[in-house]
């Protein structure tokens, strides 16, 4: 990957801003503490997070490049797996048969939502199609919650919790989000390389140039996109999974898909390493804003602080950190 | 009288240009302005004037807003609740400041506030387009209600975060807010503006602005090529959209609820006047209120259904499905026609003008 | 023979150099325009004809170059500094807003002309009326002028390419140009729209006195209208002079017949 000029200025000076207001801020107000090994363990914990935010704006990404469909209904993807697969598990299931029952219930719903909703929709306006998904997503809340019901539910993998100490015990990091983000790092680039060395991937590299030009050359759009969005549909899952195990099965997980959107405008809609950036930096943004900024304007930044940053990237580049550029002809 | 144009010869292009240019359409929008002002006001009962067509006529206010900004300027915006809020706040700051002031003139101030507020959320758009805005838009959103949320000077520091508005009149001693307010006075008042607005609306779409819009949304390069300013046409569109949205979010904070919490404006709210103007149709002043009527009625018809069919269903249960009949439907309404309600009238007219003669 | 009304040069290209990125558009261009006369560009597919109409009217900035036109020389146009200042244009590909009528279309065109605020506009009384009504009368001048009355209040997403055509070519008239650029106004038409086409533009260059700058594929059109011809290849000028002499140009040969190496 090729990363050109103005995103290297960018991104240095994006880590020399991240490094410097906290330290400025930490030196004018006395009610924020500032430490070196203090800072480094917010902002570890921020990336880590951040990868967190990354496998949702994942399923995002995919969609988007193979079918240009925006998908808003991702969120409630990562509800409704989360939510089948600690029910199936309470109906006395083990776990790896009831992840496996899962992921069977995810393909049949890729299959379901092109048949019924894609396929009629197919040439409409993108925002025709947006709307859509946002139909989609009110459905599968319902649905979801209607058969599972809605109270909050525990979803326990035996992943540990408890805080490890690194560095000599300077730096406390979470093992869970140790341990999450690793699970999200392998599944990205399992996912990367899907995408560059399998005849599928090369089919939906393609349909995402130019469906018309796909389509000409034998690739059929039907079975393409049921593909995506039943990998979409897992990455939803393990999205599920760990946010599930981490805040518990409830319908709050729907709503972090929110949080995937200045993700997704921060990297751009079409790129896969964007996505996986872009994470990390509105992670480590916000984690980093919350405790060094937020305290001197009245705390609670965390519901828009990482859209305005997203805000202020895209007035250096509209299309996003690794969105292609446009060039518009007439 | 059959519903046809053929026989009406218009003899001066200001009749060509007037809003409604046949015969029969102008009888009936008469017709439902003397129902909404005349019929609906004796026979409805309190419930239905309060519960029904006062959110109904609000919330298509914002429906009509939001309508000028996406369907008309095709700039998509979910930032419609930060922009009510905006508009019921200053409307509260500046009730509570200057008593004295009419409450009409309290609605044209907080909306020319919201409009401000528009115009700073606005001025991304001229870089960015499309999705990128519409999340954009969401920062708005969520900025916004934070802020209410957080600074107690917006409350004038309640302890609960809510604001209570005064009681005022219009021509003379008619309550429209407050305790002794009569849910008649309350819909007279609020249809008043709501048709008013409506107009407005409707003469800015059909002029050159209403143009300019309409060249931005189907081919901004083209519509600047040909002169149209981005920015200036952008920062309008943004301006009176909010404009109206902060009416709106006046009416419903003072005339509707008459008290209110940011959270009454939250993302939800923006997406629920989404859904109105997408089911009712873009880029239509009737979608608007189509789209609005749909969304307010739906909801109370769904949770009536079962008792009426006799079904004893928890609650709760009927809050998730309501959430996915609403998510089917619109998935359904999208397919049968996505050109909303709006298209779907048009559609009736044009087959109604040639009836009973197919061609 | 008609007798030609050509005047004093309008516009002045002088040395204008485009690239994107690595690619060189346009090489060293250099011509002028004058008064009321039809200038043409032609050349292959890729020569950098529509690119040269985009610098024209701004839409493009050229890396090297001048362009002087109302005795202002400057290193580039600006978008809507040329609509103001009376460049108009049409589109290769159709370039019209599709949720509009026609008349709506051609309404839009004279924007620059309407004065009413936009209070004025939203109470519709007074000078937005008035401002309204006048335009219409013009506006319906140049429908009557381009045949179109019977499409005057169709959507024009739904009417085929030829009308679009000649839609977009009202639009770019409604703004009363000085100076007009068609790109390929004719290209997928057939003959009989074609030859509908070459009267409109003879007969707004002769009526209004507009000058059109005119990028079109089919040589025959091109040689009968054109006061004076521009070839292009690969962003290169090849020539540029009246039809009679580009014809005979050994390098225009070369370049659309061919040469063995």
């Amino acid at each position: 990957m090729r990363i050109e000029r103005d995103v290297m200025y960018i991104f240095i000076a994006t880590l020399f801003l991240m490094v410097a207001i906290p330290w400025v801020t930490g030196q004018l107000s006395e009610e924020i503490f500032f430490e070196w090994p203090f800072f480094f363990e917010v902002a570890i914990g921020g990336l880590l997070a951040g990868v967190m935010y990354s496998l949702v704006a994942l399923g995002f990404v995919l969609i988007f490049k193979a079918s240009g469909v925006f998908n808003f209904a991702q969120g409630a993807m990562v509800l409704f797996s989360a939510l089948t697969l600690v029910g199936l598990n309470e109906l006395g299931l083990p776990m790896w048969l009831a992840i496996v029952m899962t992921l069977v219930v995810m393909l049949i719903l890729a299959v379901v939502i092109e048949r019924v909703v894609l396929r009629p929709l197919v040439n409409q306006e993108h925002i025709i199609l947006f709307m859509a998904t946002i139909g989609i997503t009110y459905f599968l809340d319902g649905f979801g919650q209607t058969i599972w019901g809605s109270e909050v539910k525990i979803l326990d993998l035996g992943i540990p919790s408890e805080p490890g100490f690194y560095f000599d015990g300077k730096i406390l990091i979470n093992d869970f989000d140790l341990i999450a983000a690793l699970i999200a790092g392998v599944l990205v680039i399992t996912l990367a390389l899907f995408f560059q060395y399998t005849r599928i991937g090369r089919a939906l590299r393609a349909v995402a140039d130019d469906h018309q030009a796909a389509l000409s050359v034998g690739i059929p759009l039907k079975h393409i996109w049921v593909i995506v969005w039943a990998v979409a549909g897992i990455v939803a899952l393990v999205a599920g999974i760990m946010w599930g195990s981490k805040l518990g099965v409830q319908f709050s997980l729907a709503l972090i898909a929110l949080k995937a959107l200045p993700v997704l405008i921060l990297g751009g809609f079409t790129s896969v390493p964007g996505a996986i950036v872009g994470g990390l930096i509105i992670g480590a943004g916000e984690k980093i804003a919350e405790v060094f900024i937020a305290p001197l304007i009245g705390g609670g930044i965390e519901d828009w602080f990482a859209y305005m940053l997203a805000l202020a990237f895209l007035v250096f580049r509209p299309q996003g950190l690794f969105g292609e550029k446009i060039i518009e002809r007439v | 009288m059959i519903y046809r144009e053929a026989g009406e010869f218009k003899t001066s292009y200001q009749k060509d240009q007037a809003i409604l240019s046949i015969r029969q359409d102008n009888w009936f929008m008469w017709a439902i302005m003397a129902i909404a002002f005349l019929v609906i006001p004796v026979i409805s009962s309190e419930y239905w004037l309060g519960t029904i067509m006062l959110p109904f006529l609000i919330l298509s206010l914002a429906a009509l807003g939001l309508n000028v900004l996406t369907g008309y300027a095709g700039q998509l915006s979910l930032g419609t609740g930060g922009f009510m809020a905006t508009g019921a706040f200053a409307a509260y700051k500046i009730a509570i400041a200057f008593p004295e002031l009419h409450i009409v003139v309290v609605m044209l101030m907080s909306g020319l506030i919201a409009a401000g507020v528009g115009i700073l959320f606005g001025i991304p758009s001229l870089r960015i387009k499309g999705f990128y805005l519409a999340v954009a838009t969401l920062a708005s959103q969520f900025f916004l209600i934070w802020m209410f949320n957080k600074f107690g000077w917006f409350t004038n520091y309640s302890s609960s975060g809510v604001i209570s508005a005064p009681p005022m009149t219009v021509f003379g001693d008619n309550f429209v807010t407050g305790p002794y307010a009569t849910p008649v006075a309350k819909y007279l008042f609020t249809l008043s503006l709501v048709v008013f607005f409506a107009l407005m609306t409707k003469n800015l779409v059909r002029s050159n602005i209403g143009r300019e819009w309409m060249a931005v949304r189907d081919m901004d390069i083209a519509a600047e090529i040909i002169g149209i300013k981005m920015l200036p046409t952008k920062l309008k569109a943004f301006a009176y959209s909010s404009f109206l949205c902060g009416i709106a979010g006046a009416l419903w904070a003072f005339v509707h609820t008459g008290s209110v919490e940011p959270l009454a404006f939250d993302v939800n709210r923006s997406f629920q006047i989404l859904f109105m103007i997408i089911i009712g149709g873009l880029g239509s002043i009737m979608g608007a209120f189509l789209g609005a009527a749909f969304i307010v009625l739906l909801p109370i018809f769904l949770s009536n259904a079962p008792a009426m069919f006799g079904f004893n269903i928890s609650v709760d249960l009927i809050s998730h499905i309501e959430f996915m009949v609403f998510g089917a439907l619109i998935i359904f309404f999208l397919i049968v026609e996505p050109h909303g309600l709006a298209r779907l009238w048009q559609i009736l007219k044009e087959k109604l003008r040639l009836w009973p003669f197919p061609y | 023979m008609y007798e030609r009304n050509i005047g004093e040069v309008v516009l002045e290209v002088k040395n204008i150099s485009l690239s994107f990125g690595a690619m060189r558009v346009l090489n060293n261009i250099s011509f002028n325009v004058r008064q009321g006369e039809i200038r043409s560009i032609i050349g292959p597919n890729g020569a950098g004809k529509s690119s040269m109409l985009n610098v024209l009217n701004g839409f493009y900035h050229p890396q090297e170059g001048t362009i002087t036109y109302r005795g202002e020389t400057r290193s580039q146009m600006k978008v809507h500094k040329a609509a103001e200042q009376g460049i108009a244009r049409t589109f290769q590909n159709i370039a019209l807003f599709k949720g509009m009528s026609t008349l709506d279309n051609i309404m839009t065109g004279r924007n620059l002309k309407i004065k009413a605020n936009i209070l004025q506009q939203a109470i519709y009384w007074g000078k937005a009326q008035r401002e309204e009504i006048e335009h219409r009368k013009k506006v319906e001048g140049i429908i009557d002028f381009l045949e179109i009355q019977a499409i005057r209040k169709t959507p024009v997403g739904r009417l085929p390419y030829g009308m679009q055509k000649r839609v977009e070519l009202g639009r770019a008239l409604a703004a009363e140009p000085e100076i007009l650029l068609l790109d390929e106004p004719m290209a997928g038409m057939n003959v009989e729209e074609k030859e509908d086409m070459s009267r409109f533009v003879l007969d707004i260059n002769d009526e209004f006195g507009t000058t059109i700058i005119l990028i079109e594929h089919d040589m025959g059109v091109v040689m009968d209208l054109s006061d004076r011809v521009i070839v292009l290849d690969y962003g290169l000028q090849l020539a540029d002079g009246s039809p009679d002499e580009v014809r005979s140009n050994q390098k225009v040969i070369d370049a659309y017949l061919g040469v063995a190496h």
